[in-house]
């Protein structure tokens, strides 16, 4: 038994044999799932259906040779190949991936449908992609008028200009445009697709909505709710028991409370408490609503951060001669909140994500305008492309806040 | 000679706990005492209480003509005039050593970026590390830490230094790094009250040496009377300990 068993003497034979019956075995898969012809079918059911698994779990065996002085098949049987389960496992993961890739490849590409301007035009089994084309527009802009769109498209394209020359910018003049990207470009921006004046027409905000929107009211309630939410961490930890005890009241109430009745407050309610004849437009009241919401959530990262810092921080700032301000401004926030960057980001994705919840009121950004798109008595049955277009756009919308917040993170390393 | 520091009958409370017992003293200008005693003698809360990182709940204590009390509107000023140097060095470690030595002069005292550089470089190259400006506190060892830290606390140009037993978590062969910028400083002049274990310094520079135990001064006498005379019993145990 013992010479049967793969070491370092019958190498030479178990090796290429096991490699062999590997790669049949994924062969076999492969075309199986790709090509739909069963190289096996000459077996009984059942054993041409394991068959792939069987040979290649012998193969892994064969291969599976202590110390064989082969560094890459060592790291292979280490790491995937340890024994008999783990190679059952490392097959079966492969083997799933692989048999999923071809359905997913058909339905996005190869059996979609992309020209065309009706639900008719759609005759392949995949995906209606033309869905999604016919209701760009509405996607993108929402119900804002056509002629009118120009005026998003400028608003956002200077916004990334600006970013883009911030970001290039000499250091010395960096601040002032991130002050200004901060507090004056929002309003111009707003300004700009609300119009009234300057001879733009007018454009209610109820008209706002898709992608735009998403933007907008995230880009507002993140400007918005991380000041508030530093000053509430702040609050919370004051010795001064009536802005601790408002800080924790704030805090506690709006954390406590669904963001989905928030938003129904704030558009239902809120109005009603308004002397007569007040109007806040419906979109200020969702932004307040969704900036306190979350700004209740940042206090509370941020105060993690500010629990994290030794207390000698605090003592050698006040030994200096800083004044409380001065102390959180210049020593403690900047290391409390490199602290909790992974967390401010947790927080600010969710509330990307939280933005769907608008519909509530009434308003509609991305996922809202592919609910009402898919109800369209023409485009009836297009949920799945609507939905995975949505799904797609929030990932890279999310994925790039990541990669900017760990990029953030290693920007402002100082270990080593 | 006039008074840089009066302490006044001061008693302070942990809760129930008291750690400092009546206590009273005088520091002239340019005098240097060492307070030693055993851990928990409450050596630290009393020099903490100078700069008041610390309250004192009864008693006086007087820096410079201002008294610190609840209502002391500018104890950053005192502050500002009383540089401290701690056991664990607290370096800002999100800032250079440039910028530790910098920040506080330029936000604190007002003083112009370049003249608060200047001034910086000026006390690195007196503590030995003015190679290691650009340096992030991660980057040094104990030792160079401990003397960046007494720099920055010099950027202020204090008219008092307090030292809370700088070289008790540094390895022994950083100590005298760091005792040798601490003696040179005490020949420049400065007024320093310093928590030490380290009883060569304290013969070294000491003009006053204070025995606490239990939150009570047991002793103050001059250096020599105190190593060669000690009065008290309980002084001469602890000195038997430690020499």
């Amino acid at each position: 038994m013992n010479t049967l068993k793969p070491s370092k003497q019958n190498i030479k034979t178990y090796l290429p044999a096991g490699i062999f019956l590997i790669v049949f075995s994924f062969l076999d898969v492969i075309i199986n799932s790709f090509f739909q012809i069963n190289l096996v079918g000459f077996f009984p059911g059942i054993i041409s259906y394991f068959f792939p698994l069987i040979i290649g779990f012998i193969g892994l065996y064969l291969i599976r040779v202590e110390f064989s002085g082969i560094r890459s098949l060592d790291i292979l049987n280490k790491n995937i190949n340890s024994n008999n389960f783990n190679a059952v496992l490392t097959l079966l993961t492969i083997f799933i991936i692989v048999k999923s890739i071809s359905p997913l490849i058909n339905w996005f590409f190869l059996e979609a449908n992309f020209i065309g301007n009706s639900k008719e035009d759609c005759t392949g089994d995949g995906a209606c992609w033309v869905f999604i084309k016919v209701w760009f527009r509405r996607l993108i802009y929402g119900m804002y008028p056509d002629p009118e769109q120009w005026r998003i498209n400028i608003a956002f394209l200077s916004l990334f200009t600006l970013v883009g020359i911030t970001f290039f910018a000499p250091a010395k003049i960096k601040k002032y445009f991130i002050l200004f990207l901060i507090f004056v470009y929002p309003f111009i921006g707003i300004k700009l697709i609300g119009g009234g004046n300057f001879g733009l027409t007018y454009v209610e905000t109820a008209a706002w909505g898709g992608l735009s929107l998403t933007f907008i009211i995230s880009a507002f309630a993140i400007i918005f709710c991380f000041p508030i939410g530093v000053f509430l961490a702040l609050g919370r930890r004051s010795d001064l028991p009536a802005i601790k005890y408002i800080s924790i009241g704030f805090i506690e109430l709006w954390r406590g409370v669904p963001l989905i009745t928030v938003l129904f407050m704030a558009s239902v309610m809120f109005p009603m408490f308004l002397p007569d004849g007040t109007f806040i437009d419906k979109l200020i009241r969702v932004l307040f609503a969704i900036t306190m919401f979350e700004a209740a959530y940042m206090a509370e990262v941020v105060r993690g951060g500010l629990q994290a810092l030794p207390k000698g921080q605090y003592e050698a700032a006040r030994s200096l001669g800083m004044g409380y301000w001065r102390m959180n401004f210049l020593i403690i926030l900047p290391q409390a909140l490199k602290l909790v960057i992974p967390g401010i980001a947790n927080t600010l994705l969710a509330l990307v994500k939280d933005t769907p919840l608008i519909f509530v009121v009434g308003l509609m950004e991305l996922a809202g305008m592919i609910r009402l798109a898919k109800t369209n008595p023409n485009w009836l049955g297009m949920a799945m492309e609507g939905y995975v277009f949505a799904g797609l756009v929030f990932w890279i919308i999310c994925y790039a806040m990541s990669r900017y917040s760990q990029n953030l993170e290693k920007r402002l390393s100082t270990e080593r | 000679m006039g008074k840089i520091i009066e302490l006044k009958k001061v008693n302070k409370w942990f809760d129930k706990f008291q750690v400092l017992k009546d206590i009273d003293l005088d520091v002239a200008p340019q005098e240097k005492i060492v307070i030693c005693g055993p851990s928990g003698s409450g050596k630290s809360t009393l020099i903490r209480c100078i700069n008041r990182l610390e309250e004192h709940q009864e008693g006086n204590i007087i820096v410079d003509g201002t008294e610190l009390a609840e209502n002391t509107k500018n104890i950053e000023k005192i502050r500002a005039e009383v540089g401290m140097v701690f056991q664990q060095f607290n370096l800002f470690p999100h800032l250079s050593i440039l910028e530790n030595c910098t920040l506080a002069p330029i936000w604190v005292k007002k003083l112009p970026k370049k003249e608060a550089e200047d001034i910086a470089m000026k006390n690195l190259t007196r503590v030995q590390i003015d190679d290691q400006a650009l340096k992030f506190p991660g980057q040094l060892s104990g030792g160079q830490q401990q003397r960046a830290a007494i720099a920055r606390a010099l950027c202020m140009e204090p008219k008092i230094m307090l030292f809370d037993e700088p070289t008790s978590a540094l390895d022994p062969e950083m100590i005298k790094e760091v005792l040798d910028v601490m003696v040179d400083l005490a020949k420049g002049g400065m007024t320093m009250i310093v928590v030490t274990h380290e009883m060569g310094f304290a013969k070294e520079v000491a003009d006053y040496m204070i025995f606490m135990d239990e939150g009570k001064i047991v002793e103050r006498a001059k250096t020599k009377e105190f190593f060669e005379n000690p009065k008290s019993d309980r002084t001469k145990l602890f000195l038997s300990q430690i020499l």
